[in-house]
């Protein structure tokens, strides 16, 4: 490539970012939000814990009510910047809903009141074959080798095909700017607060299994939920399972959920 | 062909002043959704798409439904439909055209559209849709330019044309496919999980494309004098009587389907949309019930072909079909898709007034974008003597 071309390039390239900077400026978007991605992989450290397939057992049996979730709730949101937002236009990675609303294929009037009257955690399943990403036309919505339905907020144009897609409703949109709901300084400054005009949800703390922690529910549950590779027969999830009878959210739409709920 | 805009009547200039401060106003509403968010939306967690998108899906259809007179036209050679058919096209461009903005100004992240095609998903189907339309866009101005200009010059068009006029038909028919999968691939929505949606959306297209076309035809007439042809105005009646009795009968198949199985997953989206929740009718009911009723009076006024004839009825007619089957594609099925929520309860939509300014913004572009076409292709029309019989 000869010297002026190359030249003319770079200027193009540099105003092409210019002035894709000021279009930003101009749809109200701030600087912040346009932070430089550092070059390189994010990789997992030595003591990151790792799986063939993560999956999640809820004992709901040692929970009596939504009261008891609601430190977990808490632990989600303070580790992930998830902000309080009042309305149809909240966002939530992980709360508790009815039985009847959780698992309405369920249609038995005659449920024993336990079942019944309990409360129960929804987030994201993590489907073994999920169809958010399956919609995502930017594959910003990916599977992850280990089975985590991970996101790239960056990436995301907040076209909402998954939200359509996800039959559990374990998206949101940042409708709103998030960052107006947060206090200063955010809970975990550690984890990136998102922008508005994405989708967002659980991501099984994947940044917290590679630094070698549990995810930030389980960690909060006492014990209550296990976490453990689906594809390891001695895991502690895996032996939960073969112990109880467990059931998951809408298993007859061939989405492979890998939240399971021990009843 | 361009000097054809500079010329016309106060009115003209008028009617396009008029577009041009309806665009502006509904672009500062737009401008205020850049800056605050789709919150300015009456969408939410729970009906995340609504007006935009149902406005996008019913726009598709009628730029697809262009190929009910091409079709008759080149594979049938049906040559009554010669004169009509540049409208249609136009009427496509224009179409297309407001499909791609109701996408854009639905996107959170409108600036990063172009990561449609940085990081192309070959699993959505959303990524297929922007290809077929992006196609359908450039076929259509090709195909529509280069034949008005052969007919300008008293010449036959060229002969490459010829291909891409048949690839136009097939990928009429892809465009609006593509769009019902959009819907009819997802699980957990049942009111869209069925097999049936992209003959549903393909039939109620084109009845309802070709009675848009056939209106502003008439309203074309009574502006410049311009005649269809009183063949062509009676056949494409007839397609589009054709068209709106398979669309019926295909709707009547959902509710054997959902009521006859007695399935609830698949009669509650229906009973919701028809009679509401808990015993209080949804706003969106008594649209649902309306269109019941425009759509079997269109078809009475439509099927005896002395009333089809009827020059007097039949604008009232295609007025009540156009508006029965934009209830049931531009409300209906939007609301009814996410109306039980994946909860199985309901979240009320309604679209909010900022919502529908930005909605009626992007109709006057395509109002414009019509208007300009057309008027190009009506000054040639007259150009040439092809204005009449």
């Amino acid at each position: 490539m000869n010297n002026s071309r190359r030249s003319f390039l770079k200027a193009a390239g540099l105003s092409v970012c210019a002035l894709s900077g000021g279009i930003a400026d101009v749809a109200g978007f701030p600087a912040a939000a346009r932070a430089g991605i550092a070059p390189g992989r994010y990789g997992k450290g030595e003591n990151a814990l790792r799986a063939k397939r993560w999956a999640m057992v809820i004992d709901t049996r040692k929970f009596c009510g939504p009261q008891d979730y609601e430190p977990l709730v808490e632990a989600c949101r303070a580790a992930h910047n998830v902000p309080h937002i009042k309305g149809p236009q909240e966002i939530k990675w992980f709360w508790t809903d009815s039985y009847e609303h959780g698992f309405p294929d369920d249609m038995n009037e005659h449920l024993n009141k336990n079942v019944r009257e309990s409360a129960y955690p929804l987030l994201c399943n993590h489907c073994g074959s999920p169809p958010c990403a399956r919609v995502c036309p930017t594959q910003a919505t990916y599977q992850m080798e280990d089975g985590i339905v991970a996101m790239d907020y960056h990436r995301c144009i907040g076209c909402r095909f998954c939200m359509a897609a996800c039959p559990y409703g374990a998206r949101s949109f940042n409708f709103k700017d998030p960052r107006k709901f947060l206090p200063d300084p955010v809970p975990n400054p550690a984890f990136p607060t998102r922008m508005i005009g994405v989708v967002e949800k659980c991501t099984f703390c994947a940044e917290r299994l590679a630094a070698g922690q549990m995810p930030a529910c389980v960690e909060a549950s006492q014990g209550r939920i296990l976490f453990g590779d689906l594809e390891d027969p001695d895991s502690t999830a895996r032996q939960a399972l073969a112990a109880g009878y467990s059931i998951r959210r809408k298993p007859s739409l061939g989405t492979r959920p890998g939240v399971y709920y021990l009843i | 062909m361009l000097e054809k805009l500079l010329s016309g009547p106060k009115t003209y200039y008028a009617w396009l002043l008029f577009l041009l401060c309806v665009i502006a106003g509904c672009g500062l509403v737009y401008l205020q959704q850049l800056r605050m968010g789709l919150t300015i939306t009456g969408m939410g967690r729970d009906v995340s798409w609504g007006l935009y998108i149902s406005q996008f899906t019913y726009f598709v259809g009628v730029a697809a439904s262009a190929v009910m007179l091409v079709l008759p036209a080149y594979f049938h050679h049906y040559v009554k439909f010669k004169r009509m058919i540049i409208f249609g096209e136009f009427m496509a461009v224009a179409a297309v055209v407001m499909c791609a903005l109701f996408i854009v100004v639905d996107m959170g992240q409108p600036q990063r559209l172009l990561n449609v095609m940085l990081h192309p998903a070959p699993n959505s189907v959303m990524f297929y849709d922007m290809l077929v339309l992006i196609g359908y866009l450039m076929l259509n101005i090709v195909i529509g330019w280069v034949t008005l200009e052969a007919e300008r010059l008293g010449v036959e068009p060229p002969k490459w044309i010829k291909p891409l006029i048949y690839l136009s038909i097939l990928w009429a028919f892809s465009i609006h496919t593509v769009t019902a999968f959009l819907y009819a691939g997802v699980p957990g929505r049942h009111y869209w999980l069925t097999a049936i949606m992209a003959a549903r959306f393909l039939s109620s297209a084109f009845c309802s494309g070709p009675a848009i076309l056939l209106l502003l035809v008439f309203l074309a007439r009574r502006l410049t004098g311009f005649d269809p042809g009183k063949d062509a105005v009676k056949t494409l009646s007839t397609i589009i009587v054709y068209a709106m009795c398979i669309n019926v009968f295909f709707y009547l198949l959902e509710l054997f389907t959902a009521f006859y199985s007695n399935i609830p997953g698949h009669q509650e989206p229906i009973s919701f949309l028809f009679t509401g929740h808990g015993g209080h009718l949804a706003w969106v009911s008594r649209w649902m019930w309306a269109a019941v009723a425009m759509a079997f009076l269109s078809l009475a006024l439509l099927i005896p072909p002395s009333l089809r004839n009827n020059h007097v009825l039949l604008p009232f007619a295609l007025v009540m079909l156009v508006a029965a089957t934009w209830i049931d594609k531009g409300l209906g099925l939007l609301i009814g898709g996410f109306t039980p929520n994946m909860y199985e309860t309901i979240t009320p939509y309604m679209p909010t007034f900022r919502e529908t300014a930005v909605t009626l913004g992007i109709y006057a572009v395509g109002a414009l974008v019509l208007s300009l076409l057309w008027k190009i292709a009506l000054g040639v029309k007259r150009e040439v003597n092809n204005f009449g019989d």
